[in-house]
């Protein structure tokens, strides 16, 4: 018996909605990996110019952190607000931008960071995007920008203005 | 052949609605197919991945030859409305096609009109990640379709209408576990290799019972403790060691032995992981009822160049010292020709030479063929490595071809390229379902040797002297697998300019090429309906000849445009 609740617990946090469900607005964004994964990502974890970092959004009352679907993975960059598009500067939060982890062509999460050009490629098939711009895609098969996601501060803290501006994720075709 | 004996040797397929059938437009007689038959395949059909179980890539019809090839016109075309690397054969059962497509669709066909017959489409997780997004094709046994699916798990499909018989999740695909290759289907089960190596799967081969889909046994690429071989992987590496099998085993009946080729180990960077590795960059020969290894020969050990020996090797008998070998004859990503023996108590090395310039390896001992490496060009943790033959090596994945008519052996080669590796000084921490390369990627380069004229290329070998004959080179790149004919023809396509070309076999002598809508990377077959020959292949560029096109690109300072998009192509001479 004494095994009987934790384990209830458990599988009940595995069946938890939340964390599959999307960014929501007022989330807050913690580190997805590393030392400290789970702990909230502050603007001052974020130096211009980069490098990336890759969070999960967190539900801010709950504390539930969203990390049972890779399609809520989000990349992070901080850059020069001169530089951003129209679109892109007001989504950002004081140079922050915000985009889905997940490449549009076959869903790769990983990423490599091209300061020189703020832009990313992805090492699977080499798509290309500028995340100056929307995340447009400058080469490579992706199909598609990299969705959006707006963002604002809260006490020195990231955090979601609003949702994916598009779904995350590739597209089967046919 | 008329409709009354179609009708007896199957049944008629009169298709209802149902979640696997959209626009049925075709009513056409489907012919069981029983394990002789797969023994012994009808020369107008193409019942699996290579034709046969000896992996020739052979079609015995004769119709189409060098002296009429240049009558070859498309008979009928069908678009699959979908992007990336369209590699599997189109498979044909007495007039019926069946032909998969990249995002897990199987396309069945009138193999005559052209005419749908039915269309599956699986429903995959919307957060898959797919590093190869293709499919290499259907199996054939019964009144049954079977396909591996790249979110792992196993399909039997009713060949009549498409409906699912049976489903089975063999892995969990989060965990980095996909399946590309086309099942081999001997002595009623289902065998499929795992792809995965470069997100640190280990690696393994598993068989199910086609009636229910039912495991039947699992062996396992990388050997686990108490197992032979485990030795050869220092510490906990072997669980996260990738070997991954690609492509579909050849099978020889008589020893009931299933050969198959094994990937490279991860991380990619040898010195990460110390030790010979066993069974990666190896051929492993499968006991079809058991399971069991029963032989392997490892191609090179410890591998650091990404040279997956991904290619099962073909089952060619030659003349050797005075005697016939029982050979397995597999032209390696490592740039070498390997002619091994297969027998019932493993397999033995015969002879192995380079085919295309290989900088790598300084020797090979005379008795085990085991290289020896010039280290400088062994990549390695913490520096920068150039090497030739590049990461894709001399030939990646796309099938030699055997004729035994002529008994050359046709490679699709690149040649002059090499690649740069930086190794990471310590590999990114392993994360189920990442990359997991050890490698630092953005200084990864691909270049071709100074004062290179060409890189593509077809050879052609003579199994009974062991000597190259002849050889067709290509401005670019290579990806085409090959299909040889008894009228005395070599198909492919392969190359960035959308061809599908003809050679006669004999010669090399280039008679025919035909430019199709995208870049073909597709298994070519053969069938004949009716008295008439068929050429069949699927076009759709994608995957690692993308992925290569763009690393040329990088180095030349070009960009080059090879449209996407899958259609499946049907020749016929013209009247």
């Amino acid at each position: 018996m004494g095994l009987a609740l934790p384990l209830a617990g458990l599988v009940a946090a595995q069946d938890d909605p939340r964390r599959k469900a999307r960014p929501q607005p007022n989330d807050r964004l913690v580190f997805a990996r590393g030392d400290r994964q789970g702990q909230p990502i502050m603007l001052a974890d974020l130096p211009a110019g980069g490098p990336l970092l890759t969070a999960y959004p967190m539900d801010p009352t709950a504390k539930v952190v969203r990390d049972d679907s890779r399609l809520n993975q989000i990349l992070l960059v901080r850059l020069d607000p001169s530089r951003l598009n129209g679109d892109t500067r007001e989504r950002a939060a004081d140079g922050v931008v915000a985009y889905s982890a997940v490449c549009t062509h076959t869903g790769c999460d990983t990423w490599d960071w091209q300061p020189e050009s703020s832009t990313i490629k992805c090492p699977c098939h080499f798509s290309e995007f500028d995340l100056k711009e929307s995340a447009r895609v400058m080469n490579g098969p992706a199909p598609r920008r990299l969705p959006a996601l707006p963002l604002k501060v809260v006490d020195g803290a990231l955090a979601v203005a609003g949702g994916f501006v598009g779904r995350p994720g590739f597209e089967a075709g046919g | 052949m008329s409709a009354k004996k179609l009708a007896s040797l199957g049944f008629v397929i009169l298709v209802a609605l149902g979640p696997a059938m959209l626009n049925a437009q075709s009513t056409v007689s489907y012919t069981s197919v029983t394990e002789q038959r797969l023994l012994n395949p009808e020369p107008q059909n193409w019942l699996m991945y290579r034709g046969s179980f000896n992996g020739w890539g052979y079609s015995p019809l004769d119709q189409v030859t060098p002296a009429n090839v240049k009558k070859l016109v498309p008979v009928w075309t069908f678009s699959t409305g979908v992007n990336e690397g369209h590699q599997s054969p189109p498979i044909v059962n007495n007039g019926v096609m069946f032909v998969t497509t990249p995002q897990q669709q199987v396309i069945a066909l009138n193999a005559k009109t052209g005419d749908l017959i039915w269309r599956y489409k699986k429903d995959l997780p919307e957060d898959l990640l797919q590093l190869h997004p293709t499919n290499r094709g259907v199996a054939l046994l019964g009144d049954r379709v079977y396909m591996a699916t790249v979110d792992a798990h196993v399909i039997a499909l009713d060949a009549r209408t498409g409906a699912v018989v049976w489903d089975t999740t063999v892995e969990d695909y989060k965990k980095g576990y996909y399946f590309t290759l086309a099942p081999l289907i001997a002595k009623g089960k289902v065998m499929v290799g795992t792809s995965g190596g470069e997100l640190g799967i280990r690696g393994y081969i598993a068989a199910l019972d086609a009636a229910d889909g039912k495991p039947a046994w699992k062996t396992y690429t990388i050997p686990g403790p108490g197992e032979p071989g485990h030795d050869t992987w220092p510490g906990e590496t072997w669980k996260t060691g990738g070997v991954s099998v690609w492509l579909t085993a050849h099978y020889d009946p008589d020893l009931n032995l299933s050969f198959w080729g094994t990937g490279n180990a991860a991380p990619w960077m040898g010195d990460m992981r110390p030790g010979d590795n066993l069974y990666s960059s190896s051929v492993l020969a499968l006991d079809v009822d058991t399971g069991k290894i029963r032989g392997y020969h490892q191609y090179h050990w410890n591998d650091s160049w990404d040279w997956d020996e991904v290619s099962t090797p073909l089952l060619i008998d030659f003349p050797k010292d005075g005697r016939t070998v029982k050979g397995l004859v597999h032209p390696g990503r490592n740039g070498y020709l390997w002619r091994l023996e297969r027998r019932a108590d493993g397999i033995k090395f015969v002879d192995a030479r380079p085919f295309v310039t290989q900088e790598v390896f300084t020797k090979l001992d005379p008795v085990t063929g085991r290289p020896s490496y010039n280290e400088e060009r062994k990549p390695r943790a913490g520096a920068s490595v150039t090497f030739c033959p590049g990461l894709w090596g001399g030939k990646d994945w796309t099938p030699a071809s055997y004729n035994p008519k002529t008994k050359y052996l046709y490679i699709p080669a690149n040649e002059n390229l090499c690649s740069t590796l930086v190794g990471q000084a310590k590999p990114d921490p392993y994360e189920p379902g990442k990359l997991y390369l050890g490698i630092d990627r953005p200084k990864t380069t691909m270049s071709w040797r100074q004062g290179a004229s060409h890189i593509g290329e077809l050879q052609a070998w003579d199994m009974t002297t062991g000597q190259r004959v002849w050889t067709h080179k290509f401005p670019f790149q290579n990806w085409g697998p090959i299909l040889t004919t008894g009228g005395g023809l070599v198909f492919l396509g392969g190359t960035n300019d959308r061809n599908f070309w003809a050679f006669d076999a004999k010669t090399g002598a280039e008679l025919w090429k035909f430019k199709t809508n995208s870049g073909i990377t597709g298994v070519p077959s053969s069938f004949a309906i009716d008295g008439v020959q068929y050429i069949a292949v699927q076009s759709g560029w994608g995957v690692d000849a993308q992925r290569m096109q763009a690393r040329l690109d990088t180095f030349r300072g070009t960009k080059t445009e090879v449209p996407q998009g899958g259609v499946i192509w049907v020749f016929a001479l013209k009247d």
